[in-house]
């Protein structure tokens, strides 16, 4: 191979989960977090498995045996230092003739147009390729290419005590890219963060479905009739209820009702499902 | 069946002969009534509405957990729906009990639950021709008290 050639060859892209943070603000492993019965790294492994030839996962010394992660290749951290640092130079230092693809493992709205756009978008000449953050427009090193000239610069930074790498590709001109997907990026590191995750994957999953809905009292008379099938997004009674609060301008706040599905006492973030059956209660009068 | 409703006049004759128990000592009643005015207005009539799956579930929860509470023998309610007159019955509540004492506590017991927790509803029709459901319109007309209303007023009984 002459010196030309090798100088034109394009490293190819490996991808690496990074899996061996501390999840500390989130106070449990965040990659096992479930979505949609998945944990987060099955999804970001999976999801990098569908666009690079090899997939590895970045865990520190301790971790290898960790069931959750021992089915998956694994690159044991080998460079000293704490953080993604080392688990980005693990990687480079593994196979210095690859450029990888990290990931983070708090990313579950990464998607596959993410990825692409990242790849499509690549510039193998820079010390990395990353997208910048859509909330305060700082690169984004944990979702990001990076080349395999990156090592020797990242060795230097960490020997003077450098440890962010965001601020090291600040420094060492990446190539910075906008995302098209906007949220793709959006990480999830606390308890709250996750809920409300969870709460987005529901209302996406919920595609329009029709239920019955009963209507009583002053309901009724605001509604003018006491029954109707309707076809609704809504995923909760709660959901529901604003909907239809809208749609027939119901005096009563949420607050003032109970809710009932399928005959039987509900919550409002019950999960709603085909042909249940609501009825939402007033206060009640009886006697 | 410990929980039912009617659309006619409720037969207490018939109620009381399901109460009779040999064991019994005692056996108490509660009778609910349409009443000529309710928090300062002159009522002519009211107007019940249930929904019915539920409350008769709600209704007989309420009766097993008097007799889970209070040692009874038999216990029942019967809710009246539909429109009611003045001086007709809403409500009757019968427990018989080896003793007076838990027949009381339990009849008090039921109709107190049956008025903060089964899904009824009463429309008051008023002298003047206004018309209003109970415990519903107040809060409606003030929106912004709702939550407290909701404690203050919203499951209180009244009428009845």
């Amino acid at each position: 191979m002459t010196a030309a050639s090798a100088a034109s060859a394009v490293p190819p892209v490996f991808g690496l989960v990074l899996a061996g943070g501390l999840s500390s603000r989130m106070q449990r492993d965040k990659a096992t977090l479930p979505y949609r019965g998945k944990s987060q790294l099955e999804r970001v492994f999976e999801l990098a498995a569908g666009y690079l030839p090899e997939v590895y996962v970045s865990v520190r010394a301790g971790q290898a045996a960790d069931p959750s992660r021992l089915r998956y290749p694994l690159i044991v951290d080998s460079v000293p230092g704490e953080g993604p640092i080392a688990g980005i130079r693990s990687a480079l230092a593994a196979r210095p003739d690859v450029a990888w693809l990290v990931l983070a493992c708090d990313l579950p709205f990464l998607s596959e147009a993410a990825l692409s756009q990242l790849l499509a978008e690549r510039d193998p000449a820079a010390s990395a390729t990353a997208f910048c953050s859509t909330h305060d427009g700082l690169p984004e090193p944990l979702c990001a290419i990076w080349e395999p000239k990156s090592a020797a610069e990242l060795a230097a930074y960490q020997e003077a005590d450098g440890r962010c790498p965001r601020k090291f590709l600040i420094r060492h001109g990446a190539k910075i890219i906008e995302p098209r997907d906007r949220r793709a990026l959006d990480n999830v590191n606390t308890p709250d963060e996750y809920r409300d995750a969870l709460r987005s994957f529901d209302s996406e999953a919920s595609a329009p479905m029709q239920v019955k809905i009963q209507y009583y009292a002053l309901m009724r008379e605001q509604a003018g009739r006491s029954d109707e099938t309707l076809e609704t997004a809504a995923s909760t009674p709660a959901d529901l209820y604003s909907e239809l609060k809208t749609r027939y301008g119901f005096t009563l706040s949420r607050e003032q009702l109970k809710v009932a599905v399928n005959s039987e006492f509900a919550s409002w973030s019950r999960k709603l499902a085909a042909g249940d059956s609501v009825v939402f209660i007033p206060p009640v009068a009886g006697g | 069946m410990n929980f039912r409703f009617v659309e006619e006049a409720i037969d207490t004759a018939t109620a009381r002969v399901e109460l009779l128990d040999p064991g019994a000592g005692g056996f108490v009643t509660f009778e609910g009534w349409v009443r000529d005015f309710n928090e300062g207005r002159e009522v002519t009539a009211l107007e019940y509405e249930a929904f019915q799956a539920l409350a008769v579930k709600e209704g007989e929860r309420i009766v097993a957990e008097a007799a889970a509470r209070f040692p009874v023998r038999r216990a029942l309610c019967i809710h009246r729906v539909g429109r009611l007159a003045l001086t007709d019955m809403a409500v009757w509540v019968g427990v018989s009990a080896t003793h007076r004492g838990e027949a009381f506590d339990a009849c008090r017991f039921i109709i107190d639950e049956v008025k903060h927790r089964v899904p009824i509803w009463k429309k008051e029709h008023y002298r003047n021709g206004d018309s209003g459901w109970v415990n519903c319109e107040a809060c409606a007309a003030t929106p912004s008290h709702a939550h407290g209303a909701l404690h203050a007023h919203g499951h209180e009984p009244n009428a009845a």
